[in-house]
């Protein structure tokens, strides 16, 4: 079976728990079953050529350009952890069926369980680390959702978010790690990587690297001080624990310095970080683990232990104790994972998992008694059974080396550690199974069905098996996988119990006695313990952890805290700060203009846009005043493009004035008088002096631009050049804005369209909440003119309307070669419509308007764009204008372009615009009974009703 | 025969747009069918685009007939087909989500407005002038301004408003540039700009360099970096969390036309600028990319917590355009195409657990469809937070890995890294208290109060779509998926926008050259 099938299968397998939990538990635990039996089925099919020492691998490019290739391979290191991924998988598979209950959402469960799976057997089958580093990252997920399964338990959710944060922090520095080794071995293909010793270990970024792959593998497999995320992950479902924590997931990090082992290790640096930091935890989590009265925190701590003792063998950087630390992990894996299901018998049938609350279950459990009492012997490391013969090779090398110049150190906690191991395993037999039958259980316990007893059994099994038969059940394993793990000759060695009477079988006895003699004080070293001061990890972590949410929201919360004017003043420092860097870390030439003497007139508008705007400085709490001056400088600047001989724009500034002022006139209608003061005089002083530091830059910039010439001759002359015989207009700027560039002007209007649509929209939302109630029942900040239509306004603006009109349409038909144009032309007539509104009343204006103001918008947007497709069929592209030169008699000879539809459409949009605006904004002014449809349309033989009037209407009509 | 597919993207929103305000105004239905065709229609036509860029042509568009660089250009090459493209990908599962949802009848003309973003937003990708550049600006920002505010309600007018005036600073400041540009240079297309600003003498440096840097700044407040990225965390939290997904492609227009402009007329090598960009630039978007994440995990709505981790993802990317060189280049695209998804997706997501169970990350009784809805919050916020197996972590391997040869690669990694864990862990406490800490009855939160004058005085809602609703959703992370397993051939394509990117000449020849013709 291919390597690629094997890793997928259990992703594939996903899908169908999920699925069949509805067709029942059983269907839903054998999908889960059957996926992970074929895969082991394929696996195994290459277990002969693996211990034959072939390699079997895999390839297929997945992200070449970086490096990130699917490639796996299968050495004896892979075949064994994918073994005792996919083995006790199915082990705890089926026990996993008879231990939940039947609240718990199984299908879930198998789904997260083969999504791990998959993911560890990825890891362990990768021949690409940035791949192993996907995998290694899936695992970190999937366990994250297992520990939190029983979403209920607030133990669960924490414990899962904490295993997230320690072993995802750790993975994210593998990355980095990863990343550096990648880059000095040249390819992130292990094969490669793991054949570059020299290269990696030269390497001024060895260290570095080599303690970022340590992080990730120290967090992934608990050693000190990143352990105590591994107890806290035991409020996940027993099953899980079984799983990942003894067997699997943290055997991750152990797996990870046995693959980099041939490249990493047997420097002085491995050798410290790694043996130390694993020695630390063998003794920290024995002992701890002595102390622990919660059968899973006792496991867990031994555990800790455990991957402790296995890390500090691969830290000694010896080839023996390479092969004994692939030995023992396939014997704590067997071992810790029976008993963490014997944990979980005692759990589900006792209901309690305290050791003070348990004792005495040999009578009512036998079998869970003999299956607990195999598995925790072995773990305390006695003869004959599978854990001692890992132990002794342990011992026999912690003899061997030495430690910072000592040979004591390491025997010696080594030995301590041993005993408290043999401890611990005395008192899970004793305190649970042992001494006389309690009354007092939460529950009646008695041996599980078949379902639950039979994986642990099985385990039990192998535990005597490969204890009294090693050599030829695991030996050729153990042999392959050393050979790949030191990737090398091995010593001579043979798996066997009797060495001969040698100092690691006195240490081991020794231990063995010691650990009798704690269990016998135990109660008097508990007291002790109780009563020592302790750091509590997880208070620490999780008070770390709040803290820093607290000074993440704290922080984020106060720098966006909403306030605009801040906001803005950081961007005016921030873009004249690096304008001021771009503007003096250049140079610049001298002037190539001369400076023009100003007349009286430039001098006029100069004083009155100064003065405008320094009183608007000063006044422009009062809006109104403010709203005036705005004017001024509005008008000074149209009149400045008309000295300038800009008709055209003096026209469109001018008429873009009136309409906008009138417009806001309407909005202040809604608005108080005056803004309120809202920021002290210091931050003003700050905001003014930042503002004028901006103001003086600008005209310090436009002054730079306006004493030079281009550079380069400019578009412009072509313009000028190409108006009248390409464009077919002699006003120049009305071709640019219609043809040269069309496209503008189209996004223009459509700017316009929407800004009218936005409007109506906001006025819409605004008038469909309680805001509508406010509007309805608001009076007036001002005094209200007694006259709402007087009636010369009324008359004036009547005869002006087709006054107006004709000149947008005189304006608009020109527009081409003389000044004037469609905005403008648009502008205008708005402007006529916006008289009527004004002087009449919306409801009168209204009543004679018979197109939608959406329409007008649309239809000049649609006019514009289709004029622009009309040169499609010209075969030219979009916004092509075309024009010729008719004659009618008794005309004379005119000329007709397609610009001018273009300009009906600019047109249109505008005059839809300003009036949607208008209409949307008076909207809010509605209240009822002001609105009449006979503004001034006085006759006396009409009989209005007089219930819909107000005083005003009335003082018209008496008139 | 010209070939008009290029102004197509640009078209066809601007013709169905107006067509729905003056035609169907009335008639949601109708509005709704015509709006989704023309939004496939929209992808459709940018793949047709891709397909026609692949082998490497660069086409121009030379609108009115009028010779570059007299009129205006649109440009085709691949960067700005894949953006027209990715613009379609991400707009019709928003807008199925949209009318799924019924969002889009909380308010008036919301499918001309997302019509008419649409037309912005291709058309700022398409141009080759560069005032033809602020003209779509301008569309996308009044468009965008009307579409956040759809609905109404206080907090989002609120948010409205400084988005608005925020923005309008940046407009202001993009003419300040042009203006600079245009005095210096007298020209506007980009192709003749690129020319122009090669030759320019020494003496025009310090002006030159003023409007380079302003124009900078203007994209950077559109790319929403610090610290011009204020206007971003309230907008985007308070606009209906639809319209934010759709916004996922706004602030990628400044990210390309950074992209664009840096390599076209500021290029990395060109001495007369040199130091202005990458120098500050870097530094900033490590900064944008921290703060984004420390905003994950500091978030209590979820609105806010999608849009900080929006901000820390166009950090990431800004990472990788601000290295300036081809490789970093070709990570930026794949990664731009990466976030514009991801980030579209989680603003989805975030809005069905706001509909169902309001915005804050507090723990209340499990809302329907809860389980559905965890997977997909799992799923967006490891996309979100760069964890595999989704195109996150690719994109971010594939940044780190261009990171390398520059000088600064430890401190880029370890921003990288230690913003993703903040990240995960903020995504994860979140999630924790919205899908799991829901069923646990001992510790359940009661919501604060509402601000009456924020709700509109709703009128009954008829069901939602939830199925069409839900389709959106999985059609984003259908493409995430593609993305990553189809990164290989994904990357082969980045790298070739890369590489047309560091040969200007290709794109000047295009415009400046024979044309399209």
């Amino acid at each position: 079976m291919s390597l690629f099938l094997i890793v997928a299968l259990p992703f594939l397998g996903v899908v169908f728990p999920a699925l069949l939990v509805r067709a029942g538990r059983d269907a839903s635990a054998s999908a889960a079953g059957t996926a992970t039996l074929l895969a082991l089925i394929g696996l195994l099919l290459h277990a002969p050529a693996v211990l034959r020492g072939e390699v079997i691998t895999a390839r297929i490019d997945w992200l070449p350009n970086l490096g990130l290739n699917a490639n796996f391979f299968l050495d004896g290191l892979g075949l064994l952890f994918a073994g005792l991924i996919l083995g006790i998988g199915l082990l705890i598979i089926l026990y996993a069926r008879y231990y939940l209950s039947r609240e718990d959402p199984m299908g879930q469960f198998y789904a997260y369980l083969l999504l791990f799976q998959g993911a560890m057997v990825g890891i362990v089958l990768s021949d690409n680390i940035l791949l192993l580093l996907v995998f290694w990252e899936l695992t970190s997920l999937s366990s994250f959702l297992l520990i939190g399964y029983w979403k209920h338990l607030p133990e669960g959710r924490q414990g899962a978010r904490m295993a997230l944060a320690v072993t995802g922090s750790g993975g994210l520095a593998m990355i980095g790690g990863m990343l550096i080794l990648g880059s000095i071995a040249g390819s992130y293909d292990l094969t490669e990587i793991l054949r570059n010793k020299e290269a990696i270990q030269a390497s001024p970024l060895y260290l570095p690297a080599l303690i970022l792959i340590l992080l990730g593998c120290f967090t992934k497999s608990a050693q000190f001080p990143f352990h105590f995320w591994l107890p806290h992950a035991m409020a996940a479902p027993t099953p899980v624990s079984a799983y990942l924590h003894s067997a699997t997931m943290v055997k991750a990090g152990l797996f990870m310095m046995a693959r980099v082992w041939p490249v990493l290790a047997g420097t002085p640096e491995w050798f410290y970080i790694v043996a130390t930091t694993g020695l630390a935890t063998m003794l920290i989590g024995a002992v701890i683990a002595l102390f622990k009265d919660d059968l899973k925190a006792l496991l867990a701590f031994s555990t800790v232990s455990n991957l402790g003792l296995i890390t500090m063998l691969l830290g000694f950087g010896t080839k023996m104790a390479a092969i004994a630390a692939v030995f023992h992990i396939i014997n704590h894996a067997v071992y810790k994972a029976a008993l963490f299901m014997t944990a979980g018998i005692v759990d589900h049938e006792a209901h309690t998992r305290d050791i003070k609350r348990l004792g005495g279950l040999r009578h009512l459990m036998p079998l869970t008694f003999t299956i607990a009492t195999i598995a925790a012997l072995s773990m305390a490391g006695l003869p004959t059974l599978n854990g001692f013969l890992s132990k002794e090779m342990m011992l026999a090398e912690a003899l061997d080396t030495t430690w910072n110049g000592s040979r004591l150190v390491l025997p010696a906690i080594a030995g301590l550690a041993a005993a408290f191991t043999a401890a611990y395993s005395f008192r899970y037999i004793a305190h649970v199974f042992l001494g006389p039958k309690r009354h007092d259980y939460p529950a009646s316990p008695h041996d599980p069905g078949p379902g639950l007893w039979l994986a642990p059994m099985f385990l039990a099994v192998l535990v005597v098996a490969i204890g009294l038969f090693s050599q030829a059940l695991v030996g050729p394993l153990v042999k392959a996988a050393s050979y790949a793990v030191t990737g090398g000759d091995l010593p001579e060695f043979k798996l066997k119990i009797w060495h001969g009477f040698n100092t690691a079988l006195f240490l081991s006895f020794g231990a063995l006695l010691t650990g009798l003699a704690l269990l016998r004080l135990h109660g008097g070293l508990e007291r002790g313990w109780n009563a020592m001061p302790r750091p509590e990890a997880k208070t620490i972590f999780d008070a770390l952890l709040r803290w820093i949410a607290e000074l993440s929201r704290t922080v984020t919360d106060r720098l966006h805290d909403g306030a605009i004017s801040r906001y803005a003043m950081i961007f005016v420092v921030f873009t004249l700060l690096l304008a001021g860097y771009g503007y003096f870390s250049g140079t610049i030439g001298l002037p190539t203009r001369d400076v023009q003497d100003a007349p009286i007139l430039p001098i006029i508008a100069w004083f009155c846009l100064i003065a405008a705007t320094a009183l608007l400085t000063f006044l422009h709490r009062n809006r109104q005043l403010a709203l005036v001056l705005i004017g001024v400088v509005g008008l000074t600047v149209s009149m400045s493009f008309n000295y300038l001989s800009a008709p055209d724009l003096a026209m469109t500034q001018i008429s873009v004035e009136v309409v906008t002022i009138i417009l806001l006139l309407l909005c202040l209608n809604f608005l108080p008088k005056g803004t309120p003061v809202d920021s002290s005089l210091g931050i003003r002083v700050r905001d003014g002096v930042i503002a004028g530091a901006a103001g003086l830059g600008t005209a310090g910039l436009v002054y730079a631009l306006m004493v030079r010439d281009f550079a380069f001759p400019t578009i412009s002359e072509y313009h000028l050049a190409n108006s009248k015989t390409g464009g077919g207009g002699t006003n120049v700027v009305n071709v640019i804005l219609v043809d040269f560039r069309g496209f503008d002007t189209f996004g223009e209007i459509i700017v316009l369209g929407i800004a009218a649509l936005v409007i109506f929209s906001l006025t819409e939302a605004l008038l469909s909440t309680r805001v509508r109630a406010y509007l309805l029942n608001r009076k007036p900040d001002w005094p209200q003119s007694g006259d709402a239509h007087p009636l010369m306004m009324v008359v004036a603006t009547r005869v002006m309307m087709p006054i107006a009109l004709m000149v947008a349409t005189y304006i608009f038909l020109r527009g081409h070669n003389l000044p004037g144009g469609g905005f403008i032309a648009g502008l205008i007539a708005s402007i006529a419509y916006v008289m009527q509104y004004m002087a009449s009343g919306f409801g009168w204006a209204a009543e004679r308007q018979h197109f939608y103001y959406h329409g007008i918008i649309g239809s000049g947007v649609l006019i514009a764009a289709i004029t622009g497709i009309g040169a499609w069929f010209n075969g030219v592209p979009f916004l092509t204008s075309d024009f010729g030169y008719f004659q009618i008699p008794p005309l004379e000879e005119f000329e007709l372009a397609t610009a001018m539809f273009f300009d009906l459409g600019v047109f249109l949009a505008v005059v839809g615009a300003v009036l949607l605006a208008l209409e949307s904004l008076s909207r809010l002014a509605w209240q009822p009974g002001m609105v009449t449809e006979h503004a001034m349309d006085i006759n006396p033989a009409r009989d209005d009703p007089p219930e819909a009037e107000d005083p005003a209407q009335t003082a018209v009509k008496e008139d | 025969m010209i070939d008009h597919w290029i102004v197509a993207p640009v078209v066809l929103p601007a013709i169905l747009a107006p067509f729905i305000i003056m035609v169907i105004r009335f008639h949601l239905d109708l509005q709704r069918i015509f709006s989704i065709a023309g939004t496939a229609a929209l992808l459709v036509i940018g793949l047709v685009l891709l397909v026609q860029v692949s082998d490497g042509t660069i086409k121009t568009y030379e609108l009115g007939n009028w010779p570059a660089p007299f009129g205006i250009v649109l440009v085709l090459d691949r960067l700005s087909a894949l953006m027209v493209a990715l613009t379609g990908a991400l707009a019709l599962p928003v807008l199925l989500y949209a009318v799924g949802s019924g969002w889009d009848r909380r308010g008036r003309h919301f499918h001309a407005l997302f019509q008419f973003q649409l037309m912005g937003v291709t058309g700022a990708f398409l141009t080759g002038d560069a005032f033809n550049l602020f003209v779509f600006f301008e569309v996308l920002l009044i468009a965008s301004y009307g579409l956040m505010t759809h609905g109404g309600g206080k907090l989002r007018l609120k948010a409205g408003v400084q988005y608005v005036v925020y923005n309008l600073l940046g407009s202001t400041l993009f003419l300040f540039a042009l203006g600079t540009i245009y005095a210096v240079t007298g020209t506007l297309n980009m192709a003749d700009l690129a020319q122009r600003v090669a030759e320019l003498p020494a003496d025009d440096s310090a002006l030159i360099r003023v409007g380079a840097v302003l124009l900078l700044l203007v994209f950077a407040i559109k790319a929403a970096v610090l610290p011009l990225h204020f206007w971003l965390p309230d907008s985007y939290a308070n606009a209906p969390l639809p319209v934010a997904a759709l916004f996922a492609i706004m602030t990628k227009v400044g990210a390309y036309a950074i992209l664009r402009m840096y390599t076209l007329v500021f290029d990395p090598d060109l001495e007369l600028t040199a130091g202005l960009v990458g120098d500050w630039l870097l530094p900033a978007a490590l900064l944008t990319l921290a703060a984004g994440s420390v905003g994950v995990l500091g978030a209590h709505r979820i609105g806010r917590l999608m849009a900080f981790a929006a901000i820390a993802s166009t950090g990431t990317l800004l990472i990788a355009i601000s290295l300036f060189t081809q490789q970093a280049s070709a990570a930026a695209v794949y990664y731009i195409v990466h976030s514009t998804l991801a980030t579209g997706a989680v603003f989805l997501i975030a809005d069905m657990v706001m509909e169902r169970r309001g915005g804050q990350i507090i723990a209340q009784p499990p809302m329907p469809q809860t389980g559905l809805i965890a997977s997909l919050y799992f799923a967006g916020a490891i996309a979100m937070a760069g964890m595999p197996p989704l195109s996150g972590f690719v994109g971010k391997l594939l940044v780190m890995d261009a990171a390398r040869d520059g000088g600064d690669y430890a401190l880029v990694w370890s921003v990288i890294l230690a913003s993703s864990l903040i990240a995960i862990v903020g995504f994860a406490r979140a999630g924790s208290v919205l899908f799991w800490q829901s069923h646990d009855r001992d510790h359940l939160e009661e919501p604060e109060e509402p601000d009456e004058d924020d709700e509109p005085v709703a009128e009954p809602a008829p069901e939602p779509n939830s199925a069409l609703a839900f389709s959106g959703v999985f059609l984003l992370l259908a493409a995430l998926i593609a993305l990553t397993v189809l990164a290989g051939p994904a990357m082969r394509f980045a790298e070739a926008t890369a590489a047309q990117l560091f040969t200007p000449a290709e794109y000047i020849g295009a415009v400046l050259g024979e044309g399209s013709e």
